[in-house]
């Protein structure tokens, strides 16, 4: 059989490529607003805050999606406020309130040990615990999130360049604060089963600034950044298929890569660039 | 005259120090004014209490849209201070340009033909038509300056507000960019902007508003640029000439010249020339 067909001859992997191509994507399209707002921090943090959401909602026994999303989005509303409204710049906001959060999710873990194994899962990724309902889930909250970035466009752009500008020119910010933290905290739930809590930030991040090295104008960063998020993933999947390593890490691993490669060939083109420059001068 | 900003014993900040204290003031439909004041004097503060992005401590701003025969909220065009931009956002001229119809356009990602019209047309209109794929980055301070001018006035506004116009370019675009403030108030725009250059604001502005903390002296730059005013204004020693119609302001030359400063200093070398 061929060989890039023989994989998917196992349901696990079709779910698994479907569902990290998707995850690729979407982590890719939100980590642009996040790479420009300097908030790279934020999806480690959030992820954290939603681990600890997790972990009280299987305790309370709530909707695992319901729990920690609602746990993730009050987070990143907070972390927002807390930044807009005191001296605390936002790192610190990150670091306080995500960690603590965390902190309580260990915390439960710690006092009722029987599920300490399932949680692997969420802290490094499962690829082949992907159900088709989880891949019905990243698949819906990635159209949501390509329709609110889709039609809050304008509102989005004037918000990330400059808040307080956008605010006077009747952009109504914090609703688009809010918006936004919502749907940054469904991207990473939906995220967690593939990429687990430790390596989200990764692929929110790099996919990102590998195309901001590429291109100075913001359209073409959108669709870099996304469908280097979405081949990264369809990659990531087909190496660790093949080399038998976790899948969250591959994907990683191979963003990390390609990035390095865009950072040598920029600078190297940019010191061609001058050299012909100066040549000329001379 | 109905005006069309009026700030009411308007405070902001708390303690014996606030940032500004007990501020009155109007500005009039057509008014031309600038805020002069020493860093720190709280023009920017007083800026945002009237766009509405900080709200006073105590006292009232209060923007009045009928002045002008409107209703509502008058439109504000904000030009910020050209260092308060993130000069490495990838975004170019055009959606610079384009965030100023945030409010009006539609609900495509973007803009649509008449947008691309009107967009292409206030870019003319400022001198710098061709520029709309350029990066903000790749353009000379006067262009900056003038791309954010354009944002501001894509949307009709019925006030315009610039802080430190004049600040970060060179002396030519500068000039240029008060006269085609001038030009804009000929017109019936009201403007009022922020500026620390005293001379050519006394040269451009026919309404000036002496700031430090409290409103120290506002009128036209002859009757208020007296060295009293100036002297209060600025807690320094102020000289003004007046030379015919013309005002020129200046601190008062150093009692000393570099000698007394530094006593014994290290001699520069002028390099022979090239071999």
């Amino acid at each position: 059989m061929n060989i890039w067909l023989e994989p998917f001859q196992f349901e696990f992997f079709r779910n698994g490529t479907v569902a990290a191509v998707l995850v690729g994507a979407l982590c890719g399209l939100i980590g642009v607003y996040i790479v420009l707002r300097g908030m790279s921090y934020i999806g480690h943090g959030l992820s954290h805050a939603i681990f600890g959401g997790a972990v009280v909602s299987f305790v309370m026994q709530w909707n695992f999606y319901l729990g920690a999303g609602l746990w993730g989005f009050l987070a990143a509303l907070l972390i927002n406020q807390t930044v807009r409204r005191t001296k605390i710049s936002v790192d610190a906001a990150i670091g306080v309130i995500t960690t603590a959060s965390f902190a309580a999710g260990v915390a439960l873990i710690s006092r009722y040990q029987r599920f300490t194994r399932s949680f692997d899962a969420a802290l490094f990724g499962n690829v082949l615990g992907v159900t088709r309902q989880d891949v019905l889930v990243v698949a819906g909250v990635t159209l949501m999130v390509a329709g609110v970035i889709f039609f809050t466009y304008k509102q989005l752009l004037f918000t990330t360049f400059d808040a307080e500008v956008a605010q006077v020119y009747g952009v109504r910010v914090a609703w688009v604060d809010t918006l936004f933290a919502l749907i940054l905290a469904a991207a990473l739930i939906a995220s967690m089963q593939i990429l687990g809590v430790t390596l989200i930030a990764a692929a929110l991040v790099i996919p990102a600034i590998t195309a901001r090295l590429l291109t100075d104008s913001f359209n073409h960063m959108i669709l870099i950044s996304t469908l280097t998020g979405a081949f990264t993933g369809l990659a990531g999947m087909y190496l660790s298929f093949y080399v038998d390593v976790s899948s969250g890490a591959t994907i990683v691993l191979i963003q990390a890569a390609l990035f390095s490669l865009t950072l040598a060939l920029t600078s190297w083109r940019k010191r061609a660039a001058h050299r012909l420059l100066d040549t000329h001068i001379q | 005259m109905q005006p069309l900003v009026e700030l009411d014993h308007v405070t902001f900040g708390f303690g014996a120090q606030p940032v500004l204290e007990d501020i009155s003031l109007h500005l009039h439909p057509g008014q031309f004014a600038a805020l002069v004041g020493p860093s720190g004097a709280g023009k920017t503060t007083f800026l945002k209490l009237i766009l509405g992005t900080l709200k006073p401590s105590r006292g009232e701003v209060r923007l009045h849209a009928h002045a002008l025969g409107g209703r509502g909220a008058p439109r504000i065009g904000y030009v910020p201070q050209l260092e308060t931009v993130d000069w490495n956002f990838p975004v170019t001229v055009e959606q610079v340009v384009w965030m100023g119809l945030v409010q009006r356009s539609g609900i495509w990602p973007w803009p649509g033909p008449r947008e691309k019209e009107k967009i292409g047309e206030t870019l003319e209109r400022l001198g710098l038509g061709g520029l709309e794929g350029r990066h903000i980055r790749d353009l000379s301070g006067g262009q900056q300056q003038r791309v954010f001018l354009a944002r501001a006035l894509i949307a009709n506004p019925d006030l315009l507000v610039l802080d430190e116009p004049t600040t970060g370019v060179d002396m030519a675009s500068a000039e240029n960019i008060l006269h085609m403030l001038a030009d804009l108030n000929h017109q019936g725009m009201t403007i009022l902007i922020s500026t620390h250059d005293l001379n050519t604001a006394a040269a451009h502005l026919p309404w000036i508003i002496c700031l430090n903390r409290r409103i120290i002296a506002q009128g036209r730059p002859e009757d208020v640029f007296t060295v009293e005013i100036l002297n209060q204004t600025y807690q320094g020693d102020m000289l003004v000439i007046r030379q015919d119609d013309m005002l020129l302001v200046q601190q008062k030359p150093h009692p000393h010249t570099y000698h007394e400063v530094v006593p014994d200093p290290v001699p520069g070398e002028v390099p022979s020339p090239a071999k």
